[in-house]
């Protein structure tokens, strides 16, 4: 577990991965609209339990999730004197993994917002 | 790229004052401004253009302000005749139109040109030319669209320009060309001052401001402009099918011939959107900035700052059908975007808070600009809230379209953008002038603007909810909404009041004293700057361990104004700045900068005549127009670009040397082009939507009796562009290796495949036959043929301008940007081929 946590601090952090939540947000986002849509105008209707929908949603999240468990562990790397401000490089990677942490946790709310209609939704009306 | 060999570097002592004082000789000789009545306008140092651009930005402001007192004036009383129907029309498109394009979106790129390298601790920006080209692109097409209503020939079909109204030749007149081409225009300087804004923030920061240090304002900026990477292009793609479809008779938006009006919908709001974040996260952003100055402690929570910042702006792009609700899409698409309307409300209320909690846990100093600031949080709340009523499609349908929305979007815009707006203006006056805007009148003006803004859009909601319709010219006595309209009429009046004071204000400022410097105690770089002017940015670039480095690095001042930081001297008589690695700003280079010039100027006026001559259908002058821009673009690229350096590094003080010309991802150049390119790959994938967008509104598609363009042609094109990649790919790695004669061939290879590319991408739907005006199908398909190849023919023309530098010795295999940066290009050349040859040629057998 110890060299797993090592490992998992080790990872590069960079504006990149900043924006994996949101960016899983935004493709799931992209995937609800399109399935929606050429389901309504191509086939007409939607399935109640939509297999592929439900699969997708789940991936999304699993994935928000994912990056938020690795940020929220890079957040606590041990290192540098609070407030951590300074111009260090642990300091650096806990203010990109705890802004990566909070983005995880609005993209997860994001996505949830987003599937929750095809619960309650059940045709094309 | 250039390897730094080590360079004996002799230090300069900066404790003797006479070296300071010569390298101060040095420094300003080299920034001085150009003189004489002509060459001043030529300048393009940030501190000059950027006021331009605030200026110009303030005057269209005050002009839409009067066009909205017009229209209050004409909706005081029931049954007014003060203006016809047709001028109210074109009084309430131009003032939408003209506060988005030429106000909001303008005022933050100008002030973020003057603030930005302050708060960098950067010289100027890194493309100065690029932002005298913005400012001028948008003075030309600003004053080609809002003069037009002194013609009587102002775009009268809403700010957001809905077909078939608009594109109906017979129902709107010059006025909707005007809107099209004269903002299309102004969009190009949007993006022109993106990309300055991102490679400016990414890599002009001071050695040590990692990106957990940077100024919030600094981070809002990055967001932002990136953001207008994504939201712009679509608006542009847009406006070519709309002015196709008005100029060409193509049927993009004509039900009658296959196409649909829902489509430019679409990509209006697609745009229409994000924009609003775009004009509000700037403006919040200088609370960032002012809060902790008058709490007198550090911003609490900057990753949730960040977090709101970069959320909102993803957020945003999900919110654009909830402009549509009222159009019959199937209600679980309106619930995506409905819950992605409540969602974004989160990051939203984010930042309120952080600001309110760093109020409560600071000993607040009740200044003018923090009076606005509060001011501005409440109204913008209550706007906020009618937002979140709003966002909920059955609600919608009832306030859709009524004055419920304009009280909800003009709650949203005063607070957040515009009383934002006047809060920098009194903090950061001091910065430009040097001088302090009066508290006095300043106060004043704020409770006239505040009870104006009420009183003028409170009783919209009411009216709105009273049935109410927007862009009515009069209503009827009997509806009973007389007194509200009055109301609002009052307010109106007395919100222009409060404008006024401010405007006299401002004009009393040069009989006024200078200040001290940092008359505000902050703590952030950007108060540096002298009341007296420098041009010069900043004495030396310091080396920065704190957010708020004025407080809390000690002598901080001293070492900056002492030159004992970077680059604190111009010994070759250059402009330059310095350039830092992106993650953890270590110094990487010295950038040489453009130096004032007319070809900004010149390639913005040819440009614009390009624009404002297909509005008048003189097609011919327009194409000489397009020729004059490619030979002043062209120009501008030889004569000031990836000029080879008269030595290979340059000692910039504390014993650091770095190089003076990089290429590839590390350079800044490379950044503008990846920048630019994303923004052209996104307007390409808003033509690419309306393919498959009239996919799923035809029962069949393609359209029976439209066969083409077949597949042949389109894979030929195709083989012909990835050949002309491979060529490029292979002649930046021969390149590279010293083998320049390979390289040559190569650039000439993929010179003569882009070239016969164009020829391929058009002989599909040619030799098909496919009539562009007879159906919507067509008409896409040539738009996507031609879109790919005049990539395809710019891409050629990329290619043989690196031929051309390396055959005039401008670039070596050590220097080698230029080619560096035309493969950028060719990979997104590739990616617009494959991605336009693979649906024209393959689709329609997939379809069928």
């Amino acid at each position: 577990m110890r060299r797993l946590i090592d490992r998992v601090r080790g990872l590069t952090v960079s504006l990149w991965t900043l924006i994996v939540p949101p960016s899983v947000w935004a493709v799931h986002f992209v995937f609800s609209y399109l399935w929606a849509a050429l389901n309504c105008a191509k086939v007409g209707h939607f399935a109640t339990f939509p297999l592929l929908y439900v699969v997708g949603t789940m991936l999304a999240l699993l994935t928000v999730v994912g990056a938020g468990i690795v940020a929220s562990i890079q957040a606590r790397t041990p290192g540098g004197d609070p407030p951590h401000e300074q111009s260090t490089d642990s300091d650096r990677l806990r203010f990109l993994a705890k802004a990566t942490q909070l983005l995880a946790g609005l993209s997860f709310i994001g996505v949830v917002f987003t599937a929750a209609p095809v619960a309650f939704l059940t045709d094309c009306r | 790229m250039t390897d730094a060999p080590p360079v004996e570097a002799v230090a300069p002592d900066q404790n003797d004052p006479a070296v300071r004082a010569a390298q101060e000789a040095r420094l300003r000789a080299v920034w001085k401004p150009p003189s004489g009545w002509f060459r001043r306008w030529t300048d393009v140092n940030n501190n000059r253009v950027g006021v331009w651009y605030v200026l110009t930005a303030f005057a269209f402001m005050l002009f839409a302000g009067v066009l909205a007192l017009v229209m209050r004036a004409q909706l005081a009383v029931p049954q007014n005749d003060l203006v016809s129907a047709n001028t109210f029309n074109q009084l309430f498109t131009l003032h939408g139109s003209t506060m988005m394009f030429l106000f909001a979106v303008p005022m933050f790129e100008a002030v973020s040109i003057i603030l930005l390298p302050q708060l960098l601790g950067a010289r100027d920006l890194p493309f100065p030319r690029l932002s005298a080209f913005g400012y001028w692109s948008f003075l030309i097409g600003g004053v080609f669209v809002s003069g037009s209503i002194f013609f009587d020939a102002a775009p009268d079909g809403g700010w957001f320009m809905y077909p078939p109204l608009t594109t109906r030749t017979d129902l709107s007149g010059l006025g909707a060309d005007i809107w099209m081409l004269g903002l299309s225009f102004i969009e190009v300087s949007s993006v022109a001052a993106a990309v300055e804004l991102i490679v400016g923030v990414l890599k002009c920061r001071p050695p040590g401001m990692r990106l957990n240090l940077m100024p919030l304002y600094a981070w809002y900026i990055l967001v932002v402009a990136v953001m207008i990477l994504f939201a712009f292009p679509p608006l542009i793609a847009g406006d070519v099918l709309f002015e196709m479809e008005r100029l060409l008779g193509w049927p993009f938006f004509d039900a009658s011939r296959g196409g649909d009006p829902l489509l430019w919908q679409h990509l209006f709001w697609i745009f229409g959107h994000p924009e609003v974040y775009i004009v509000f996260l700037p403006s919040i952003a200088l609370f960032a900035m002012l809060i902790p100055t008058f709490a007198q402690r550090h911003l609490l929570g900057y990753p949730w700052i960040v977090l709101a910042a970069v959320g909102t702006a993803f957020l945003s792009f999900g919110l654009w059908v909830h402009h549509m609700f009222a159009t019959g899409l199937p209600k679980i698409s309106l619930a995506f975007f409905s819950a992605a309307s409540e969602a974004v409300a989160i990051p939203t209320g984010i930042q309120v808070f952080a600001f309110i909690a760093t109020l409560w846990a600071g000993r607040v100093v009740w200044s003018t600009p923090l009076l606005y600031a509060v001011g501005s949080i409440a109204i913008f709340t209550i706007g906020g809230l009618t937002g979140v009523m709003v966002a909920i499609a059955p609600f919608d349908w009832q306030a859709h379209d009524t004055y419920f929305i304009v009280a909800h979007l003009h709650y949203v815009l005063i607070g957040g953008t515009l009383l934002p707006l006047f809060a920098g203006l009194y903090y950061y006056w001091p910065l430009v002038t040097g001088k302090r805007l009066s508290d006095r009148i300043g106060r004043t003006a704020f409770w006239i603007l505040f009870t104006g803004a009420n009183l003028a859009f409170f009783p919209m909601h009411l009216s709105g909810l009273e049935g109410m319709p927007r862009r009515v010219f009069t209503y009827p006595a009997e509806l009973g909404i007389g007194g509200l309209n009055m109301a609002s009429t009052a307010g109106a009046f007395l919100f222009a009041g409060g404008v006024l004071l401010i405007v006299i204000d401002l004009a009393l400022s040069p009989t006024r004293a200078k200040t001290v410097r940092n008359p505000w105690r902050a703590g952030t770089l950007e108060w540096l700057a002298l009341p007296e002017d420098e041009d010069w940015g900043i004495r030396s670039v310091p080396l920065v361990t704190s957010r708020y480095p004025i407080w809390d690095q000690p002598g901080f001042v001293e070492k900056v104004d002492e030159g004992r930081f970077f680059l604190p001297d111009a010994e070759e008589g250059r402009r330059e700045t310095i350039v830092t690695s992106v993650v953890d700003a270590r110094p990487i280079q010295v950038a040489r900068l453009g130096t004032p010039s007319v070809i900004p100027m010149v390639t913005a006026a040819a440009l614009g005549s390009v624009f404002i001559l297909t509005t008048y259908h003189l097609y011919w002058w327009a194409l000489a127009g397009a020729v004059a821009t490619l030979g002043c673009v062209l120009t501008w690229l030889w004569t000031g670009t990836a000029e080879i350096p008269e030595k290979p590094c340059k000692a910039i003080g504390r014993g650091l040397v770095v190089p003076l010309y990089l290429s590839g991802p590390a350079a800044s150049g490379w950044w503008a082009m990846f920048i630019t390119m994303l923004a052209d790959a996104t307007a390409f994938s808003g033509l690419l939507f309306g393919y498959y967008f009239f996919w799923t509104v035809h029962p069949v598609f393609p359209k029976p009796g439209f066969d083409g363009p077949g597949a042949f042609w389109p894979m030929v094109a195709l083989a012909l562009t990835l050949a002309s990649w491979t060529a490029t790919v292979v002649a930046r790695e021969f390149n590279a290796r010293g083998h320049v004669g390979v390289a040559r061939a190569g650039l000439g290879i993929a010179c003569g495949a882009s070239l016969a590319s164009v020829g391929a991408g058009l002989a599909g739907p040619w030799t098909s036959g496919l009539d562009p005006a007879a159906h919507a199908y067509p008409a896409i398909v040539w738009v996507l043929a031609i879109w790919t190849s005049a990539h395809a023919g710019v891409g050629a023309i990329c290619q043989g301008y690196a031929l051309a530098r390396s055959l005039a010795g401008r670039m070596t295999p050590t220097h080698d940007a230029d080619l560096r940066n035309v493969t950028v290009y060719g990979h997104f050349l590739l990616f617009t081929a494959v991605a336009t040859y693979l649906t024209i040629g393959l689709f329609p057998q997939v379809a069928a």
